[in-house]
């Protein structure tokens, strides 16, 4: 299990160094750069541009310096946020997404697990086709229309709560639901069906037959096989939630990682990219792995060498 | 429970699946809420404009300061910022966008289909090279790939092809970038595809019909796409109709974000958008565009389900 | 109390339907039935029969809905198990109506230890403290023969083999020492020589503990040296219903000679071919007017396919639903007879 463990780190830095190339490349694909976005600059200016940041040099080697960089966690300076190293500004922002982010999911998972399970428990009840019904709207009103329309009710109409901006608990609730929404609808959905495809199999006939109650069937025998997709569901919507949420932060002026990527992106500023992306995929794997790992706890057939 | 035993009847696997889906409330709901999206979003912009006169561009000539009525009989949804009328934006979006879903989305099919397919059917190094490959793409942010496919391909760069359908249809730059938005969204949206076709190859391809092709020597390729393929067919559609409203958003987050449909051009993604930016003091703005495109994905989404249950023999059981 | 007249079990006229996508399914449509202290049941019947929804009903385990017990009496030892509450049905499942399944691959839980699953039973129905459950768990794994049993307890079930996992399966069943032990289809996953040892630790447990039993099976082959009496069930109905040697003797139903003539004996004449009943089992959502069995009967008349036929009592105990049931069980007399007077090896016929 831990030799495990050990070779699954182990591949995550190959592995990030792998996407952080591909994006790389793919940065470069794309015509114009950080520079060429404003005016037309005079050549003399453009080539003491393209001296300061090694742009000058051969592509090969180019790449070359930057892994070499990367490996030793160096991602550089922000082009556009100058005198600021990318690492720097990820420590700064991240704080920010991961707490709406960890606040969301914590939510997503109360909601969705319990009107999952009563949904599976009550098949084909009001209650069941109401949640589901509710579950399906929150994966089919995007979170920009949902937000908004949040701070419109809550905010603007009734003057419970403030639209926008960070400071203090309050200003945390509506980001928070409106990024819960859609991952507490997946989760209630995949609890459902989890619990469903559990509660028809023979082991639970069995506990059945032995006169156990049914909360002791459902908490004993059911939970654990009926929350696998829940917990598979859980290693990628966590990065992603982690990582920062782009339409949330910006809606809700958050200054949070997700939209200094993006930002990012558009002013082409590649070490920032490069280093977000590289930020991203590490996030990604280590939960995945994190997953991996207690698949193992929760069922004793699986088993790593 | 016992299975009970059925006697083989004569209608079909698709017949059957169709009966099941009629049986389904939410599923034909969803139906008849697609059917008349599609019916008003290619009739309707030529019966506003035959009843009243606006179209999707056609702003007001008048000096008024603010041009953004609140709805009424003449403006149903209202009007936005420049006095145009918003239903008749609504509607024309509404073009837009289930051809996003639509067009996207076929594009992640044929991709989607014939790399699944083909990793799937090699099987052994070829197999584990490819699906690493979409291991790889998995990481990367996919708003960081449209951004590039349009930014590399936008504009002058964009290909002849796209270049000359945007010229046939009468229409400049605005229109290539459209189609291309297209492309670029399906491109990015195989990749889950791929997967479910491939699980579906690998236990299909052991099966005693692919080694009697194969005896009688029926090349690789025509195994693949006459044999395998369509006895994938279930999961593949089911999938597909889940990948039009999750393509719509994605065009609706890429429009939120400033870099998916230009105006004059609008798809519901964009409406909203615009909406977002006044909803203190024009709310109306967002809410209409907002909640025909949730009404249709919702719609999209319980049709989807409908066809998994429908098509899938395993909730059958009582 | 309802008066027993020594019956731990009847069951009068009970009907299970299911409400299904096709329509209604009568899963079970009217089966009678007495279990005596300490005799053993037979239920055959192919699969659809409506065979294990008897048994799933007895325990009150119809997943409702699509089920539903329309009418019956199901009197377990005076208790009218259909009129008790959710909680009063509990107290009896595990502890004095106990069941083992088809299949041991997936009846027990996987995600739990093997002392877990037998501790809670005792537990629950014995007041047992964890220790007291613990060795109880252990001395039931030794009374059903797996050795080592004070290690294997803390197994899971996946390092178990199918045989193994089916001897934990009525250690479980067993652990409450129950009235009555309902075996669906024990042996049906299980490969044969396995199959003869299940069958023997039913038999040789149920004579230590004087357990009555209902074993259900496919497999005439299985009931034949297990079994007091036996009911043969079709379509959700009672086609025979015998005891044991009478029904092995002198069938008195066309399906029964039929499921018997298909029955492999070693004294099968090589070459010839065996017998197969024509046809396939029925769609029990669209059942033909008369007989259910008529349009696979080699017997059938006209009456058969427009009738439904009356359950006719050949006997005290012995009972056929079919409309020439007195005729064909004076022809299975006469071929009893003839072939007593041809041979005398009935009494090493392996069924009989």
């Amino acid at each position: 299990m831990l030799s495990y463990i050990i070779r699954r780190l182990i591949i995550i830095i190959p592995m990030a160094l792998l996407v952080v190339t591909v994006t790389w490349i793919l940065i470069r694909m794309a015509p114009g750069s950080f520079y060429s976005s404003e005016k037309k600059l005079p050549p003399a200016v453009e080539a003491n541009i393209k001296k300061k940041y090694g742009l000058d040099k051969p592509v090969l080697q180019q790449y070359g310096i930057l892994m070499g960089n990367i490996i030793r966690g160096d991602f550089g300076d922000s082009l556009k946020y100058e005198g600021q190293s990318v690492n720097e500004i990820i420590r700064r922002h991240f704080p920010y997404s991961a707490t709406i982010g960890i606040l969301a999911y914590l939510l997503a998972l109360a909601i969705g697990l319990t009107a999952g399970i009563v949904a599976a428990l009550k098949q084909n009840s009001a209650f069941d086709y109401g949640s589901m019904s509710l579950a399906m709207l929150g994966l089919s009103v995007p979170n920009f229309v949902l937000g908004p329309i949040l701070v419109l009710i809550f905010s603007l109409w009734l003057f419970w709560l403030p639209p926008a901006r960070w400071g203090g608990a309050s200003s945390l609730i509506l980001p928070v639901i409106t990024l819960a929404a859609i991952y507490a609808a997946y989760i209630a959905r995949l609890t459902r069906a989890g619990m469903l495809e559990v509660m028809r199999s023979d082991y639970i006939r069995t506990a059945r037959a032995k006169g156990l109650s049914e909360w002791k069937v459902l908490l004993k025998h059911a939970v654990r096989g009926g929350l696998i997709p829940v917990v598979s569901f859980t290693g990628p919507a966590l990065a992603a939630l982690l990582a920062g949420a782009v339409v949330v932060e910006k809606v809700f002026a958050i200054p949070g990682l997700g939209n200094i990527f993006i930002q990012s992106i558009f002013n082409r500023d590649e070490p920032l990219t490069l280093g977000i992306v590289a930020f991203l995929s590490i996030l990604i794997m280590v939960f995945n792995l994190l997953v991996d790992v207690s698949y193992a706890f929760l069922d004793p057939r699986i088993r790593y060498e | 429970m016992e299975q009970q035993q059925e006697v083989v009847k004569g209608a079909s696997l698709w017949r059957d699946a169709w009966k099941r889906l009629l049986k389904n409330k939410l599923a034909v709901f969803g139906l008849a809420v697609m059917i008349i999206m599609v019916v008003a979003v290619t009739v309707g912009p030529a019966i506003i404009r035959w009843t009243t006169g606006y179209t999707y561009d056609f702003i007001p000539p008048d000096g008024d300061l603010i041009k953004s009525f609140p709805p009424s009989l003449q403006h149903p949804m209202g009007t936005d910022d420049s006095g145009r009328d918003i239903l008749a934006r609504v509607l024309q979006g509404g073009r837009i966008s289930l051809m996003v879903g639509v067009i996207s989305t076929l594009v992640s099919l044929v991709v989607g289909v014939s790399y699944g397919a083909t990793a799937g059917y090699l099987g052994g190094k070829i197999d584990n090279f490819m699906m690493r490959v979409v291991d790889i793409i998995y990481a990367i942010p996919y708003i960081l790939l449209v951004i590039v496919l349009l930014s590399a391909f936008g504009g002058q760069n964009a290909p002849g092809w796209i270049q000359s359908i945007s010229g046939a249809l009468g229409s400049g730059q605005g229109l290539s970038q459209i189609i291309l938005l297209f492309f670029a969204l399906g491109l990015v949206s195989w990749l889950t595809m791929a997967r479910v076709v491939r699980g579906q190859i690998l236990s299909l391809k052991n099966q005693e019909f692919v080694m009697a092709a194969r005896a009688t020597g029926v090349s690789t390729p025509a195994i693949i796409f006459r044999h395998l393929v369509p006895n994938a067919l279930g999961p593949v559609i089911v999938y597909a109709t889940l990948t039009i409203p999750s393509v719509m958003l994605s065009e609706a987050f890429l429009s939120f974000l400033g870099i998916g449909v230009q105006a004059p051009f609008a798809s519901w993604g964009s409406l909203a958008a615009d909406g977002i930016k006044n909803i203190s003091v024009f709310p109306w703005q967002l809410i209409f565009p907002g909640v025909t495109m949730a009404l249709t994905l919702f719609s999209l989404n319980f049709l989807g389900d409908g066809l998994r249950d429908a098509l899938d023999p395993q909730t059958r059981k009582f | 109390m309802i008066e027993t007249n020594g019956h731990i079990l009847t069951v009068n006229d009970l009907r299970t339907y299911f409400q299904t996508e096709d329509g209604v399914v009568k899963a079970v449509d009217g089966i009678t039935f007495t279990l005596a202290k300490g005799e053993t049941l037979g239920i055959v019947g192919e699969s659809g029969s409506g065979k294990s929804v008897t048994n799933l009903s007895i325990m009150r385990l119809i997943p409702e809905p699509p089920g539903k017990i329309v009418s019956g009496d199901i009197i377990f030892d005076g208790i009218d198990v259909r009129k008790l509450s959710i909680d009063d049905v509990r107290s009896i499942r595990g502890k004095r109506i106990a069941m083992i399944f088809q299949d041991p691959m997936t009846s027990l839980n996987p995600f739990l230890k093997i002392s877990t699953q037998l501790m809670e039973v005792t537990e629950l129905h014995l007041g047992h403290t964890k220790a007291q459950a613990h060795r109880h768990a252990v001395k039931m794994l030794e009374t059903v023969g797996i050795p080592d049993a004070a290690n294997r307890v803390n197994s899971y079930p996946h390092e178990f083999s199918g045989g193994m996992r089916q001897r934990v399966m009525i250690a479980m069943a067993l652990s409450c020492d129950p009235e009555l032990l309902i075996a669906d289809e024990p042996t049906t996953a299980l490969d044969v020589t396995i199959q003869a040892q299940i069958l023997e630790l039913i038999k040789d447990l149920k004579a230590r503990m004087g357990t009555s039993v209902i074993l259900i099976t496919h497999d005439l082959g299985v009931v034949a040296g297990m079994t007091d009496k036996i009911i043969v069930m079709y379509a959700g109905k009672v086609f025979e219903q015998a005891p044991t040697r009478e029904l092995f003797a002198t069938p008195a139903n066309p399906y029964t000679k039929g499921l018997l003539k298909s029955v492999p004996d070693p004294a099968h004449e090589e070459g010839t071919e065996l017998y197969q009943i024509p046809g396939l089992p029925p769609d029990v959502a669209h059942l033909p007017p008369g007989c259910p069995f008529s349009p696979r009967c080699e017997r059938a008349e006209d009456v058969c396919h427009r009738e439904f036929p009356p359950f006719v009592q050949i006997n005290e105990n012995h009972w056929s639903l079919c409309h020439f049931a007195k005729e064909v069980y004076a022809e299975s007399v006469r071929e009893r007879a003839a072939a007593n007077l041809s041979e005398t090896q009935i009494e090493s016929h392996p069924l009989a």
